[in-house]
């Protein structure tokens, strides 16, 4: 028998911020829709977040914990501005994708 | 920290030396509050209390500025922040560049039928998030001041609901500025987990001592690459360039000059302050890539605006290329052997405040011939003839182009020489090598800018007359240029005692 914990440790969630970091890098890269594109890079956020309170734990310090608040806050300004712009654009036309956002190019 | 707070208790401020700030933000909520309650104010008044307030902002720096000469650069707000001479500089740069861009915009949008408090209240707080990122000395604090500076920027560029190109510039601009964002901010997490604080000079004294638990190179590494790829994004470093073109040609062009000047000095401050003060002890390791980067960025910023056909996408690709002239600087601060490793960081702070009056005034010259042109872009074919149109515009244009391209007798020239100097002092002999040629590669798009001005001739024969604002805006700066191009010692005496970053 192979004798191994699975409690938890700090480390299994920096790999799995890590983890969910890669998916919202790859989401943007890959995916054409803007609003998909914004969700991968909230989830991008997200992983931050959870990187700080991980990281806040091992290091036994409050601060990594408070910093999440901060990062919510922009993160939720950043909807606000991010929803605004793609509803403007979708009053000019009917739908939003990054193939159709080619009038600039030279 | 304790387990038990008993109550609260806050940092001490210093409201005078944060006193910029609050200026621009009561500006802002001005704009904003009593802008939406009244009628329509009559023209040009909104730009004129922006920059009258980016004006106050600027004297009360002077102030700072005299305060900082007599007694010292210190902390703010429990560390938060640096008062000192480099954020200073910056900011009096930001600050002018608020006053003269809004002087421009209060022209173009009275030409567009649009004048609107909202674009001079969100100058304003991209002007507060740029001063926050400049003194910043605390990374989290750093991100703050990013987003509220990137946020603005955002609504700027998406600006001009008319146009199609200005949302998507708009849209453009912002997945990309959020894709950087995320990735700084990894970087400030994996710093934080290597180091425990996120406040810049802790994190040097942190890495310096070496009783502290073990640390771990590998995640320190990997944040600080992570940061240099946040701001890369953020400052248009080749390969993070992609997005710049698109989004400086489809702003509404005031914007665009806003963000080329106030928008790359915070960023590029930043940056300068963040490797400088919190890393220093590991120059050995950002200094190469810093290396790398800054090459890349000057030749394929100077190579690549050969063949562009629009203005204001040249323009976009020459921005790309004075910020790898700035980040030969920041290449300099990584010799920590050489004696003169502090040259660095002076041909920085030069740099950017004459890069800052030298863009505002090329774009603000754009602003007037694009408006007039006829479909409102900024071709190639709208600057023809203008040296027998306009013959006083075409000379400022002139004098502009020149000082980018860095001929003597501008302030491009004083610019690009003391960044040269300084890493040839270093014996960084390659990067130099290396910005002289970029430099007279970048020379000829200024030229063919030049030649269409002056040696084509006009397809419409009126005369493009200059609106008084834009005219004030424009003669600033071409003055600006050619001062300090005819007496570089006026700036150089008060920068010449810059090496020392606040830190305490």
């Amino acid at each position: 028998m192979i004798a191994f914990s699975l409690v938890p440790t700090a480390s299994w969630y920096l790999v799995l911020s890590a983890v969910l970091f890669g998916i919202g890098t790859f989401g943007v890269l890959v995916r054409r829709n803007p609003l998909v594109m914004f969700m991968c890079i909230e989830l991008m956020l997200n992983a931050v977040n959870l990187s700080f309170v991980s990281l806040a734990r091992k290091l036994d310090d409050i601060n990594g914990q408070t910093i999440v608040f901060f990062v919510m806050v922009v993160a939720a300004a950043e909807v606000v501005v991010g929803l605004g712009i793609i509803v403007a654009i979708m009053r000019n036309r009917n739908s939003v994708t990054a193939d159709d956002l080619v009038e600039l190019k030279g | 920290m304790n387990d038990q707070i008993p109550e609260f208790v806050g940092p001490a401020i210093d409201w005078f030396s944060v006193s910029p700030l609050i200026v621009l933000l009561g500006g802002a909520l001005l704009l904003l509050l009593v802008g939406s309650l009244t009628p329509q104010w009559r023209r040009g008044w909104y730009g004129l209390v922006s920059a009258l307030t980016a004006g106050a902002a600027i004297v009360l720096s002077i102030f700072l500025w005299r305060d900082v000469s007599s007694s010292g650069a210190k902390l703010l707000v429990g560390g938060a922040l640096a008062l000192d001479h480099f954020a200073l500089l910056a900011s009096i740069a930001i600050c002018s560049a608020v006053l003269l861009v809004s002087l421009v915009t209060s022209d173009y949008l009275a030409g567009e039928n649009s004048d609107m408090p909202e674009i001079y209240a969100l100058y304003l707080t991209a002007a507060i998030g740029g001063i926050v990122m400049v003194a910043a000395n605390d990374l989290i604090v750093l991100f703050l001041g990013l987003e509220t500076l990137s946020l603005s920027l955002y609504l700027l560029a998406a600006s001009n609901r008319k146009r199609t190109e200005s949302q998507e510039a708009g849209l453009k601009y912002f997945i990309l500025g959020g894709f950087a964002s995320a990735f700084f901010l990894y970087g400030v997490a994996l710093t934080y987990g290597a180091t425990g604080t996120t406040r810049l000079v802790d994190i040097n004294s942190s890495l310096n001592s070496y009783i502290t638990v073990p640390r771990n190179d590998t995640l320190l590494l990997v944040g600080v690459g992570l940061m240099l790829v946040g701001f890369g994004f953020k400052v248009s470093l080749v390969p993070f360039q992609a997005w710049t073109p698109d989004v400086y040609q489809g702003s509404p062009t005031p914007v665009t000059g806003f963000m080329a000047s106030a928008g790359k000095v915070a960023a590029l401050v930043a940056l300068v302050r963040v490797f400088v003060t919190a890393f220093p002890s590991r120059a050995d390791d950002w200094g190469p890539a810093v290396f790398i980067l800054s090459a890349l960025t000057l030749v394929i910023g100077s190579v690549v605006a050969v063949v562009q056909t629009d203005v204001k996408r040249m323009l976009a690709y020459s921005s790309i290329s004075h910020a790898g002239f700035i980040l030969v600087g920041l290449e300099v601060s990584s010799h920590r052997s050489s004696p003169n490793v502090g040259d660095g960081l002076t041909a920085i702070a030069v740099y950017v405040v004459l890069y800052a009056a030298l863009v505002v005034g090329t774009f603000s010259v754009v602003t007037v011939v694009a408006q007039k042109s006829s479909d409102g872009a900024a071709s190639l074919d709208a600057f023809k003839g203008i040296g027998k149109n306009n013959p006083v515009l075409a000379l400022a244009m002139t004098v502009l182009l020149l000082a980018q391209a860095g001929v003597p007798l501008t302030s491009g020239f004083v610019a690009k020489f003391g960044v040269i100097q300084a890493a040839i002092n270093v014996g960084s002999y390659e990067l130099a090598v290396v910005a002289m040629v970029c430099a007279v590669i970048a020379a000829f798009v200024y030229l063919r800018i030049m030649v269409s001005m002056w040696l084509s001739d006009s397809t419409s024969s009126e005369s493009a007359k200059v609106p008084l604002f834009s005219t004030i805006a424009i003669a600033i700066a071409v003055a600006v240029t050619l001062v300090i191009g005819v007496l570089p010692s006026l700036l150089l005496d008060l920068t010449s005692n810059f090496t020392q970053l606040a830190s305490k």
